[in-house]
């Protein structure tokens, strides 16, 4: 899960990482007062998780209350790369800039361990800076028990060559930000820029965070950070239902159990779709190795709530759960949501495969849904749903 | 020979006592498995039947090395616990952790290969969230169904479990010398590499099927180690071109970030090191099939 900009800010203020004041919210008049209280002055920031919002004018001035309300007026609701403007953050106005660097920790996948990124040329996207001047950043291995702490951030502090006068405030910056990557569970923390103002003193300007989804059993506030009002309202749907879906562009809905294989569906989908008018899939959705009526039922009934699906795709291997359980499953489900008075009225293309596979297909031969067709392969079945839902396209 | 599990292979379980660590217990048991123990610590010096076998329940990993000789662990236990029963199993040295357990917070991975590396590298982890491995007739040392194929000379390792199943499937009747399900997950114990690796050197694996899906770059380093150091065939698979940039697709490492992690990458890069790649896993198996009867 990605953080906005004021979720990151208020995560680095609460582990000691040095901040300027800041308030997000979502109407305008409430800049009004927020900037009476930072002295009368303010810097009026968008909220959106995506680069370059300062370039698409996101990011505005206000040198008096009724300013401020004007450019939150002028930023709420703007479109920045397709992203829309829902909240505001109205921050303390910087002092004076003299120089802006770059610290991260991060995931370092192909080490299976993390990562620390460094820079004394900051303000710009790192990987910028890394491709035009390579020595001007630094990546240390960070030991994922040892951790960070004063050494081995003068050790970072050291490589990135920082200046003398501002390498004990780096140092404890990357301390305190440590320390969020760490209780946090995040796979990012970055500050970008990391100012050094006229003071002499070092403050993170802007960060990003993103947080590891599978920490939230040890975290019940990673529930409020989620971003209700951005999610698709089917993802949402899933989302309350314990589905793992992503919604796609496409016409064919994708039922499938195990993450690999549902990914492999879509492809196959994807390939059988380029000889039936470019028909794609419409969506990710595993139901895990289960596949219990219920769950199958919740997810025919996101999936055919989907007015972009034409055709139904259910791929399930029997590994554990064996193919007449699944069978049952689909007519038990249809049947489900019929009597709940929902329609049901789009193809179904099912394969299934593995474990009492035979006895599966029987089920659904001898139930005989007007609705339900079988087919025994993979790419088989992915081309029937391709070419039924181009037929109805 | 196999990899990794054999059937003097002696196995014992994390876990055995709750819900998900009974049923495959269970499952174990029947495909072959030579289970000598479970450990829990509430419930040491218990007995649990199976079925007719009376497996005994022991305090501590170290204590059921120590009694049953015990060098396979298989583990179940709950996200939250993962992490102290990983570090426990390298604690006893045991030299094979196979970590079934999936949502398992990545500070927490981090942190227990940190410790196995700390330790010397004496344990082989394998996952976690994966569905373990299967030698076929011989053990079977997780979630993977036993009956899909027989014994055979493939070697098969892979990211995903149940595109694992669809493969062995594929190729049930020319059987697997072994199967590893490496999970999903953005850290793992054991790679692409270390499987491709062990392959290579195991006199009854005759080709390799290596089935890997988006996020990271794994792949790529497999290509890599491919061209350098495999001389027996590999026929591989890819998962994920249709994904989306910046969704997670179910597991917690299949992720296209910017364009690092893509399909198209991936089979490139293995094309380039001779490896040839199906477009579905039905391709992929005929290709396999192709190269076997030369």
């Amino acid at each position: 899960m990605d953080l906005f900009e004021y979720q990151a800010r208020d995560l680095f203020a609460k582990h000691g990482v040095p901040v300027l004041a800041g308030e997000v919210i979502d109407t305008p008049e409430a800049a009004r007062e927020i900037t009476e209280r930072l002295g009368g002055k303010s810097v009026v920031k968008a909220q959106v998780k995506v680069g370059g919002r300062g370039k698409a004018g996101g990011v505005k001035l206000a040198a008096t209350p009724d300013e401020a309300v004007a450019r939150a007026t002028d930023i709420l609701g703007m479109d920045i790369k397709g992203h829309t403007v829902h909240k505001v953050m109205i921050a303390e106005t910087a002092p004076e800039i003299v120089e802006e660097y770059y610290v991260s920790f991060l995931l370092d996948r192909a080490n299976r361990t993390f990562l620390s990124i460094a820079s004394v040329e900051g303000g710009m996207e790192i990987e910028e800076v890394a491709a035009t001047r390579p020595d001007a950043v630094a990546k240390i291995a960070i030991d994922a028990i040892d951790g960070v702490d004063e050494a081995k951030a003068q050790e970072i502090v050291a490589a990135a060559k920082f200046p003398a006068e501002v390498a004990d405030k780096v140092a404890h910056v990357l301390v305190t930000l440590w320390d969020t990557f760490v209780k946090s569970d995040a796979l990012l923390v970055e500050v970008n820029p990391l100012a050094k103002v006229a003071s002499g003193d070092v403050i993170a300007l802007d960060g990003k965070v993103s947080l590891d989804d599978n920490a939230e059993f040890r975290h019940p506030e990673f529930e409020e950070l989620h971003d209700k009002a951005a999610a698709n309202p089917l993802e949402a749907a899933a989302k309350e239902k314990n589905l793992n879906y992503v919604k796609l562009d496409g016409e064919v809905g994708i039922i499938g159990n195990g993450a690999g294989l549902v990914m492999s569906t879509l492809d196959v989908v994807a390939y059988a779709g380029e000889a039936h008018k470019g028909v794609k899939p419409a969506n990710f959705l595993d139901i895990g190795g289960g596949a219990s009526a219920e769950v199958m039922a919740n997810g025919l009934e996101i999936i055919l709530g989907d007015p972009d699906v034409k055709s139904v795709f259910v791929n399930v291997f029997g590994g554990i759960t064996a193919c007449d359980a699944v069978a049952n499953g689909i007519v038990q489900a249809l049947e489900l949501l019929e009597s709940k008075g929902e329609e049901v009225n789009k193809p179904l293309v099912v394969r299934l495969d593995g474990n009492n596979a035979e006895l599966g297909r029987q089920i659904l031969d001898d139930r005989n849904h007007p609705l339900v067709q079988r087919v025994d392969t993979m790419d088989g079945a992915a081309d029937k749903a391709a070419e039924l839902a181009a037929a109805a396209k | 020979m196999a990899i990794f599990l054999t059937k003097e292979s002696k196995v014992i379980v994390q876990g055995m006592t709750g819900s998900e660590g009974q049923k495959h217990t269970k499952r174990m048991l029947a495909s072959g498995t030579n289970i000598v123990g479970g450990v829990n610590p509430r419930k040491a010096g218990q007995v649990v039947d199976f079925d007719g076998t009376e497996i005994p329940v022991f305090g501590s990993v170290k204590d059921a090395v120590e009694k049953t000789g015990a060098d396979v662990t298989v583990i179940f236990v709950p996200e939250k616990f993962t992490k102290d029963a990983v570090i426990e199993a390298i604690d006893a040295e045991i030299p094979l952790a196979v970590v079934i357990t999936e949502g398992i917070a990545v500070h927490d991975s981090a942190s227990f290969w940190a410790y196995a590396g700390k330790k010397g590298n004496k344990t082989r982890i394998i996952g976690p969230n994966c569905p373990g491995l299967i030698t076929p007739g011989q053990s079977n040392a997780g979630i993977i169904p036993a009956d899909i194929t027989k014994p055979g000379r493939i070697g098969l390792v892979s990211k995903s479990g149940t595109l694992t199943y669809q493969m062995m499937y594929e190729l049930r009747d020319i059987g697997f010398s072994t199967c590893v399900g490496i999970g999903g997950d953005p850290i793992i114990g054991t790679t692409h590499i270390d499987a491709l690796k062990a392959f290579q050197d195991d006199p009854d694996t005759d080709l390799i099927v290596m089935i890997g899906e988006i996020g990271g770059d794994a792949e790529e380093r497999a290509a890599a180690f491919i061209k350098e150091n495999v001389t027996k065939p590999v026929v591989g698979y890819v998962a994920g071109f249709t994904a989306p940039e910046g969704k997670t697709m179910g597991h917690a490492g299949a992720i296209v970030s910017g364009s690092s992690g893509t399909a198209q990458a991936k089979k490139e890069a293995l094309e380039a090191a001779g490896v040839k790649v199906g477009k579905t896993p039905t391709e992929t198996a005929k290709l396999a099939r192709e190269i076997l009867a030369g």
